[in-house]
């Protein structure tokens, strides 16, 4: 990870749903080091800035940038150094999660067995490690998908509610994993309604109304 | 930990399909199933006599092939954009039309590979003269694997379209014409004691240029089905 002088940048970002439109002239910037979490009711767009962000729904007037070049020019970097959790888990039901971490995280990252226990037990889900997805509950899905994040050893992390489904001390789990790859000198873009370091001191808010 | 080669990444989503499949084998047979019962109805439908039968042999063995190939083709896709898979792919750093072909050929070595080789037992039991059974296998080999291609270019793009079914066949049926001729023209050929080299070389002329341009039709097309 080298996060140095990493800088993620929005510029008048603006987005239509069907004929809504639900995000207007949205900037902002985010360098290595710094935590920046959306919030906003139901229906904002939070889910939509995130999307655009990563480059999941094409832009239709303003520009995201990654160390100053518009994402679009520099997708491959851009790519590697992103750490994306959306809103699926975006797990396979049949396989067992250690199954699942080796065949998607293994994609960005060469991974050998330890990787990926290191990973289960710092979400707390080690023991399950060999059960199929469809037999783990909402929050230990939500768990390996975290997981997964980890092991993707990206620079920028974007997460879209990522405290869905976790119980008190998955939520401190999220929280503290932020916290780390912050300290790192990590970014992260999270949208979230609930609580999530609320009162910490890295926290910076974009509101959307 | 290291970047991943791209080699390797696609070797894991190959790995991850049969995995699946096996885990799942009731699904992966379908088609198989399906190709026999539709030749094996053939006889009884028109006439158990192997000398006329033989006649048409060629045509319907490429004929049940085809379909069976288009019913297991829908589902290619579906599953890994609904449950988010397909955007990690999309975000994952690696080139999407790799992952893409090497999820291609893993569904073509579970649903099109089988056919060929049962396609001799079905083909004796057609009255299909030993003869040909080269001719066959090898017009069966490229024309299924064109199949696969150009059915994954068709998947991916109606992959984000409720009931695509339906739009997958127009899409995918018309390109398939060419393979179903020539393959069907080669066996009858080689049955008449002609050579069948020129159809062959054009279905495989065809399987190359699928895969060439397959990959990158495949992910253009999945990246508008994930945008949304």
């Amino acid at each position: 990870m080298q996060p140095n002088g990493a800088v993620l940048e929005a510029r008048a970002v603006n987005a239509w749903r069907g004929d809504r439109h639900i995000l207007r002239d949205v900037s902002f910037v985010l360098r290595a080091g710094e935590f920046m979490k959306i919030t906003g009711p139901n229906g904002v767009g939070k889910t939509t800035l995130i999307r655009l962000v990563v480059g999941l729904l094409p832009g239709e007037s303003g520009s995201v940038l990654w160390n100053g070049a518009p994402v679009g020019k520099v997708r491959d970097d851009f790519n590697t150094a992103l750490g994306y959790l959306g809103h699926p888990n975006s797990l396979k039901a049949d396989l067992s999660g250690r199954e699942n971490l080796k065949f998607l995280a293994g994609l960005r990252q060469s991974l050998n067995a330890t990787d990926i226990d290191d990973a289960l037990d710092r979400v707390g889900i080690l023991s399950r490690g060999d059960i199929p997805a469809r037999s783990l509950s909402a929050g230990q899905k939500r768990r390996l998908a975290l997981a997964r994040l980890l092991l993707a050893e990206a620079d920028l992390w974007v997460m879209d509610e990522p405290a869905t489904n976790l119980d008190a001390a998955g939520v401190n789990l999220v929280e503290d994993l932020i916290r780390e790859h912050v300290a790192k000198g990590g970014l992260v873009l999270a949208a979230a309604h609930q609580r999530l370091l609320d009162d910490a001191s890295i926290l910076r808010r974009l509101e959307l109304n | 930990m290291a970047r991943q080669a791209l080699g390797k990444a696609a070797m894991l989503v190959f790995q991850r399909d049969l995995t699946l499949a096996w885990r799942r084998w009731d699904e992966v047979t379908q088609p198989l199933i399906f190709y026999v019962v539709v030749t094996t109805l053939f006889p009884l439908a028109t006439t158990p006599d192997l000398s006329q039968l033989r006649v048409i042999s060629g045509g319907v063995i490429w004929v049940a092939a085809l379909l069976s190939s288009l019913l297991a083709l829908e589902s290619l896709f579906r599953t890994d954009v609904e449950d988010g898979t397909m955007e990690q792919w999309v975000l994952s750093g690696q080139p999407l039309g790799w992952l893409l072909l090497s999820k291609v050929a893993s569904h073509w070595m579970l649903t099109g590979l089988p056919l060929v080789v049962i396609s001799p037992i079905v083909g004796t039991a057609l009255g299909l003269p030993y003869e040909a059974w080269g001719t066959l296998i090898v017009s069966l080999l490229l024309g299924t694997a064109t199949l696969s291609l150009l059915g994954g270019i068709g998947a991916a793009l109606t992959v984000g379209v409720r009931r695509g079914s339906v739009l997958l066949s127009l899409l995918v049926l018309p390109l398939a014409m060419p393979l179903l001729i020539f393959g069907a023209r080669a066996v009858t050929m080689r049955m008449d004691g002609d050579s069948p080299a020129g159809p062959l070389q054009l279905l495989a002329a065809i399987f190359f240029l699928a895969l060439s341009l397959g990959p990158l039709a495949m992910s253009a097309a999945i990246r508008i089905s994930v945008e949304s």
